[in-house]
């Protein structure tokens, strides 16, 4: 369905793109992964033609994002990271005038938009001023919006961004839902491994313009794990630094890392990791208290491909000031 | 694409901008009490038509030490004639001074804006057949108000000539009337008319150029600030993802503008006839035709500066850097041929100059479209050249 080679893009000296290149099948989930800055924003800003690359090529369903940029839009839906919205429109108006943009009968028009407004339960609201909506209701608006055109591929910029838990899931089962029962291909950027991990079906991590790894969410795990490594959390009520090193020194442990006063994360291989380790322990005198085998997380994955944490830029970016322009302090409805 | 199918996207976006605009309750208002302030500070602050002073303090020094033993000094007769002639305008408050140096102290302290010295040799000049002289003292700190008084004492003492001299004449041949006395003293009398029939005052002639300034202004502000605020919001990338052609976008936004351009151009006609009694004498479809023509030959500009500029405040601040000098370069306030060559030169280059001249032919001269091609031309060049610059900048700006 996409297909994108050798994607650059530059700016000014800075390179946000390096030579990207993948493909994404016909109905499938694929995430981004990656800090701010990895690249990951450039990179679905180019393919829903909204910036030109400085080289190589990508289509959507056959067209060329350049060259046919008009039937590619056709074809796409966006969820910005900024929400697409007018703040002096209710929301009908604004579902309204997006879909206006698009060739669509108005009486379908009409009908569309009630029916997406009924399924992110916004029906009450559709004669609000969106200015006053919440976030959560101004997320499921930007993502309702992008769906007037009925788009085989929707593009999703850090759809949970600054949102709740609670929101943060409907979001991701309204895309899952929407995935399964429209057959939508989806893309989506995120920096946070809950989204990759639950939503998607293949995940590219980006850092610094290049993907290093792509595969699904197990796949990338294994990459870790190298098949027969176990990962453990270990609690032990009398913890001391003579046990620590006696563990680190352990030939079947690769890893240790002191989480608090009373557990142990670490990461051991072959068969005999359980056994090794809890002898070790005993010998010791340390009494266990609790032993957990944890499978290993996308953050695991990040940090030893990249050798650094996802987490150290991607906070800054949850826009404190989203309402700014509406002016402070807002009157929510809900 | 059809170009129906862009003008009917390009109504959409429009129609979006005026809904948006409606909603905004407190810039509705601003609209309105804008053009109603520019139009009340220029009318009210600036000098209108006739007698341009009232209650100036003079001082007035009579050292005027007669001749012979005549009772009655010839300085006397002047200061109460000029009494007389004040007492019916008002235009001085009269006082009297001890010296020149004393004059000269009032003005100093501030408490008299000019001086009327009359020299002790007065009387005997008149006396033995020569002109008695006069001696006006002015403020030279403050140029405009010295000038005014110049100007009026001037035209006083002139006015006293002319009365002496009649009485002179009259006094040589006591046969010849008053009417003809005055035929022999100012053989020439001026009249003065107008092309259209009253008296047009200061707002009839700043009326069209602030409604030209406006209008044009509200584009050129309003487009960038527009464009550049739905960049910023991102509203702008919904518009960019749905197949329509970016040309539409722009259209649509300008159409926007200047629909809200031409909104406040009527309200300072209707302020302008309504309020300060301005009288228009063209048609007022010309004048909305003439504000159409306007915006077009701007419109480019304000597209221009929309590109290069990447957020909102910069491009406030370059639209004013432009629109300032255009302000007072164009005509609007003082007329051109007022300011000194090189400014007149600038003033030429400026489409505001020529729309705002061909506003003023048409609502103060009655003016119809044969009289105003020269304007009509310069602005349609100038919306043509500026707009075949804009367009292509345009795309490059919105796919970098």
């Amino acid at each position: 369905m996409i297909r994108v080679e050798n994607l650059t893009k530059k700016f000014g000296d800075f390179t946000a793109l390096d030579d990207v290149s993948f493909d994404v099948e016909k109905g499938e989930i694929f995430g981004l992964l990656g800090p701010n800055g990895a690249g990951k924003s450039t990179t679905l800003r180019i393919l829903s033609t909204l910036a030109r690359p400085t080289k190589g090529t990508a289509s959507i369903g056959g067209y060329d994002i350049v060259k046919d940029d008009t039937e590619v839009r056709k074809l796409i839906g966006i969820v910005s990271e900024k929400m697409i919205m007018y703040d002096r429109l209710t929301a009908r108006e604004n579902l309204w005038f997006f879909g206006s943009l698009f060739e669509i009968p108005s009486d379908v028009l009409t009908q569309r938009i009630d029916e997406l407004l009924e399924l992110v339960q916004l029906t009450k609201w559709k004669k609000v001023l969106v200015g006053t909506f919440s976030t959560g209701m101004r997320q499921r608006m930007n993502v309702v919006r992008a769906l007037l055109n009925m788009p085989r591929v929707l593009f999703l910029d850090e759809p949970t961004l600054g949102l709740d838990p609670q929101s943060s899931v409907e979001i991701r089962e309204f895309v899952k839902k929407l995935n399964r029962e429209n057959g939508t291909t989806i893309i989506v950027t995120t920096h946070t491994m809950v989204d990759a991990d639950m939503l998607c079906d293949r995940i590219a991590i980006v850092d610094h313009g290049k993907v290093v790894a792509l595969d699904t969410s197990a796949n990338l795990k294994k990459l870790i794990s190298g098949g027969d490594s176990t990962i453990l959390k270990l609690g032990v009520a009398n913890l001391t630094a003579d046990l620590l090193e006696t563990l680190r020194t352990l030939e079947c442990v690769r890893s240790v890392s002191q989480e608090n006063s009373t557990h142990v994360r670490l990461i051991a291989r072959g068969d005999d990791a359980f056994d090794s380790v809890i002898d070790a322990v005993r010998s010791k005198g340390g009494k266990i208290a609790s032993i957990e085998n944890l499978q290993p997380t996308l953050e695991d994955v990040f940090l030893h491909l990249t050798g650094h944490e996802v987490r150290d830029s991607a906070d800054q970016k949850i826009p404190l000031e989203r309402h700014r322009r509406f002016g402070a302090p807002q009157r929510r409805v809900r | 694409m059809g170009a129906k199918t862009l003008l009917s996207h390009s109504f959409r976006i429009a129609w979006k901008d005026i809904l948006e605009l409606y909603r905004n309750k407190l810039g509705l208002v601003l609209l309105i009490v804008m053009p109603l302030f520019m139009m009340a500070m220029v009318g009210f602050i600036y000098p209108t038509g006739g007698s341009s002073a009232s209650n100036l303090p003079v001082a007035i020094v009579d050292s005027d030490a007669g001749y012979h033993n005549s009772t009655i000094t010839a300085g006397q007769t002047f200061t109460s004639v000029l009494q007389q002639i004040n007492s019916k305008t008002d235009m001085m408050k009269l006082t009297t001074a001890t010296s020149a140096a004393d004059i000269k102290n009032l003005i100093q302290r501030g408490d008299i804006e000019g001086g009327i010295l009359i020299p002790s040799n007065f009387s005997a000049s008149l006396a033995s057949g020569e002109q008695g002289t006069v001696v006006i003292i002015t403020d030279q700190s403050n140029p405009q108000v010295s000038t005014t008084i110049e100007t009026l004492l001037s035209s006083v003492f002139s006015e006293m000539s002319t009365m002496m001299a009649q009485h002179n004449v009259q006094a040589l041949s006591p046969t010849i009337t008053a009417n003809d006395s005055l035929a022999i003293v100012q053989p020439y009398k001026v009249q003065t008319q107008g092309v259209v029939p009253g008296a047009p005052n200061y707002f009839d002639f700043v009326a069209p150029g602030i409604m030209a300034m406006v209008v044009m202004m509200s584009v050129m502000t309003g487009l960038p600030a527009a464009i550049s605020q739905e960049k910023e919001v991102g509203t702008m990338d919904g518009m960019m993802v749905a197949p329509i052609n970016r040309l539409s976008i722009i259209l649509g936004k300008t159409l926007g503008q200047t629909v809200r351009g031409l909104f406040q151009g009527l309200i300072i006609l209707v302020l302008a006839v309504g309020l300060f009694g301005v009288t228009i004498q063209g048609s007022i479809p010309l004048v909305f035709g003439l504000l159409l023509l306007g915006v077009f030959s701007f419109v480019g500009l304000g597209i221009v500066i929309t590109s290069f500029a990447k957020d909102q405040q910069t491009a406030t601040m370059l639209m004013m850097t432009l629109m300032f000098p255009m302000m007072f370069l164009s005509g609007i306030f003082f007329p051109i041929q007022q300011m000194p060559w090189y400014m007149q030169d600038i003033s030429k280059v400026l489409p505001l100059t020529y729309a705002s001249s061909a506003l003023r032919k048409v609502m103060v001269l009655g003016a119809g479209i044969p009289d105003i091609t020269t304007e009509l031309t310069i602005l349609i060049v100038f919306g043509v050249v500026m707009t075949a610059i804009a367009v292509p900048v345009f795309r490059r700006m919105m796919t970098r």
